[in-house]
């Protein structure tokens, strides 16, 4: 069992908890994730380490509420255990090397970009972080990145906070104004990674994406996790989830990740019902 | 006077068309009587030719002697001797091909149903037999154990028998390896995988679930942690792919995420957390033990058809004859001398078909078995919305590429030197499906039963 030290909510569904976890603690390296069951009988759920505090044994994760999962392991609060809390899993990033990287965050996918930006950062890089959001009330992290970036760009669909419109288009913008990134990392949802990666592949600049399709064991056993890079077959969980976006099958990828789309809503609703039961 | 009936007691099993609905176990075990009655079939041939041909070198004429007398608890302390897992063993190991292909019973008439036999005693004592096990006298020393499969718990208990201090490290939530999350409940209840288990607990061995070593700790840190040797029985990895379009496509499983979504995450529940397809036409590509379990959890789930479709013929399938035989009763189709070539897919990427081609055998290739050819204009479509791949696995990657000096062969393997397990690092060994690919489960035993002699040996020699 794996004590929960802190819960905050980030904006109305997606929440960050603290869990005690010393040895992934002193393990875990940007990129890399666990996978978290809250309950003995909970669905295994793979969740990017969002920061780790090695002194103190402490791993920070970020999750929005898409499903019944999620929901259920919201239901738990500070003081109360995740039933297992496995990792680090996958490979950490490349972040050495770098001198100039932007950084591209979209919604929740930012959790994951965070420590990635602040990775690089401590490197030394030029980090240029680029967040985009559906409106103001959704922002997460918004201070965390700026402490660890030496330029930022907040994008809003609805232009209720920062600048309105895409991250493609404050990444082009930035392109053009002449910034020569060694390399661009975007992590949000598949269809932002897809359009970033055509934007850069316009301008031939490296770009890294990190994957995250459904997954069960997480441990290289299930294969669930499949995607196709450069026409090979990749697993996210022990091959990645880092990969470079210009060879990955985005389109694929979406279809793969609705899989079980109307189960999840489904679940979700049942969720919901039985919380309501118990309040009445 | 040994009993001289030509036949094996038959098991009692559910009916097919009963438990291809349930996932409640097919084979109902033996009674008492019944148990006695096969036992005495024994011959006790001094030789003992079944146990020249198990694994893990069961004394099968005395367990099945004492079983005669009605001696089970003798019966199981022979079992306990050489199988920390006789429940397990006594009904997925293919006995035909090991200890029953053996008996000289087999020669004129059906060989004595040793498995079967090994089964009763084992549930006899676990249902019987309720004194706590006293773990042995410690001998001072520490060994690792990655991995909670066959293998692995097979060396744990053998090792803490010696007297070693044992920590299993698994990197699931729940110990049992494949045992858990490959072999349905239906063939083996997941209830008596924990109660062996908590037999070996009980003997002194800890088992520290959600570690996955090669990310958490290193084999390096685990000989830092005071261990002497390491035995690594991670199991077989990765789910291998035909390669052919289509098979990304929702509704393409391999059998590793089918049946652990069945298996691990009880997706066959009503109330079940975990999401899997309602399948109503399934095709299972493959002709092994996996092949057979995938199908006939499908039945299970509710699927009208399951198909088995494997290249080569009937007569060439890797499935023990009892899972194939099971499967047919039970309504599996066997589209045999059958290979996909695609799968096909509607707007919205489901599965909709699989385009096939009929193949016949032609001369034997190096594995000594025929090989298929593709016979000309004999392409077709089946009508199926799930398929499940299960044409065999690679080993996963995670021990060997963070363990400095550990070889692999080109498959991924790691190099063994030969029976002992010995790997090319000082004091690790290896063994089960990590070593030799996706193989059974009575072999991975035996071969932690081997590297926990030779652990015992290397330890010893260097405290010498």
């Amino acid at each position: 069992m794996y004590k929960i030290l802190e819960k905050v909510s980030l904006n109305p569904t997606v929440s960050k908890m603290v869990i005690d976890a010393p040895l992934i603690a002193k393990k875990a390296q940007a990129g890399q994730f666990v996978i978290v069951r809250a309950k003995d009988d909970s669905e295994r759920i793979p969740l990017t380490v969002a920061d780790y505090d090695r002194e103190n044994g402490k791993v920070t994760i970020i999750y929005q509420i898409v499903g019944g999962s999620t929901m259920e392991l919201d239901t738990l609060c500070v003081g109360d255990c995740v039933s297992d809390f496995v990792g680090p899993l996958g490979k950490p990033s490349k972040l050495e090397n770098l001198k100039k990287v932007a950084v591209v965050g979209g919604g929740v996918g930012c959790a994951i970009a965070y420590p990635t930006a602040k990775r690089l950062h401590e490197l030394g890089c030029e980090v240029h972080t680029v967040a985009g959001f559906r409106n103001k009330d959704l922002v997460i992290l918004e201070d965390e990145f700026k402490a660890v970036s030496d330029k930022m760009v907040m994008m809003t669909d609805d232009g209720s906070y920062g600048e309105k419109g895409l991250v493609t288009a404050a990444l082009e913008k930035l392109i053009n104004e002449g910034n020569e990134y060694d390399e661009v990392i975007a992590i949000g949802p598949l269809i932002m990674m897809k359009f970033v990666c055509q934007v850069t592949k316009k301008y031939n600049i490296k770009t890294t994406v990190s994957m995250n399709p459904i997954m069960i064991d997480g441990t290289g056993m299930c294969g669930c996790c499949r995607l196709t890079v450069n026409g090979e077959t990749k697993f996210a969980c022990v091959d990645g989830p880092d990969f470079d976006g210009h060879l990955v099958d985005f389109d694929e990828a979406m279809i793969r990740s609705s899989m079980y789309k109307d189960f999840e809503v489904r679940k979700r609703e049942e969720n919901c019902n039985l919380l309501k039961k118990e309040v009445e | 006077m040994p009993n001289m009936i030509l036949t094996k007691c038959p098991m009692p099993v559910q009916e097919p068309f009963v438990r291809n609905k349930n996932f409640d176990e097919v084979a109902l075990g033996y009674t008492y009587d019944m148990a006695v009655e096969e036992a005495k079939r024994c011959l006790g041939c001094p030789k003992k030719p079944c146990q020249s041909s198990c694994p893990v070198a069961i004394d099968i004429p005395s367990f099945i002697g004492r079983v005669a007398e009605g001696d089970m608890d003798g019966a199981y302390e022979i079992l306990n001797q050489s199988t920390a897992l006789p429940a397990v063993c006594g009904r997925v190991c293919p006995q035909e091909t090991q200890c029953e292909g053996k008996c000289v019973r087999g020669i004129k008439g059906e060989p004595v149903a040793i498995g079967r036999l090994e089964r009763f005693v084992a549930d006899w004592h676990r249902e019987h037999n309720k004194d706590a096990v006293t773990p042995p006298k410690s001998n001072g020393h520490k060994v690792a154990v990655i991995g909670a499969g066959p293998t692995g718990l097979t060396a744990a208990g053998d090792l803490a028998k010696m007297g070693y201090k044992v920590t299993v490290y698994e990197a699931l939530h729940v110990a049992g390896g494949v045992l858990m999350y490959g072999i349905p409940e239906f063939r083996l209840p997941k209830n008596i995988v924990q109660t062996e288990i908590e037999g070996l607990k009980a003997l002194g061995v800890d088992i520290e679930t959600n570690m996955v070593i090669g990310q958490v700790l290193t084999i390096d840190e685990l000989f830092e942690m005071g261990n002497e040797a390491i035995y690594i029985g991670s199991g077989a990895g990765l789910p291998r792919f035909m390669n052919i379009s289509g098979e990304s496509l929702k509704g393409v499983y391999s059998a590793n995420e089918y049946l652990t979504r069945i298996n691990l995450m009880k997706a066959y529940l009503p109330d079940s957390k975990t999401p899997i397809r309602k399948s109503k036409n399934v095709a299972v590509v493959g002709g092994g033990n996996v092949a057979m379990d995938a199908a006939r959890s499908a039945k299970r789930m509710g699927a009208e058809n399951v198909y088995i479709v494997y290249r080569r013929g009937m007569e060439e399938l890797p499935a023990r004859k009892e899972e194939i035989e099971h499967a047919e009763e039970e309504g599996i189709i066997f589209k045999t001398l059958t290979n996909p070539i695609e799968v096909l897919g509607d707007d919205n990427g489901e599965v909709i078909g699989m385009k096939c081609v009929e193949m016949t055998l032609g001369e034997p290739d190096e594995s000594g078995r025929r090989r298929p050819i593709v016979k000309p204009d004999s392409e077709f479509v089946l009508d199926v919305d799930t398929m499940i791949m299960s044409i065999g696995t690679s080993p996963n990657p995670l021990i060997r590429s963070t363990t400095p000096g550990l070889d692999t062969n080109k498959h991924g393997c790691i190099i063994t030197n030969g029976d002992d397990g010995l790997t090319t690092r000082e004091g690790v060994y290896a063994g089960g499906d990590a070593v030799t690919g996706a193989a059974t489960v009575i072999l991975a035993m035996g071969a932690g039963k081997h590297a926990a002699k030779a652990i015992d040996e290397y330890i010893k020699s260097k405290s010498k």
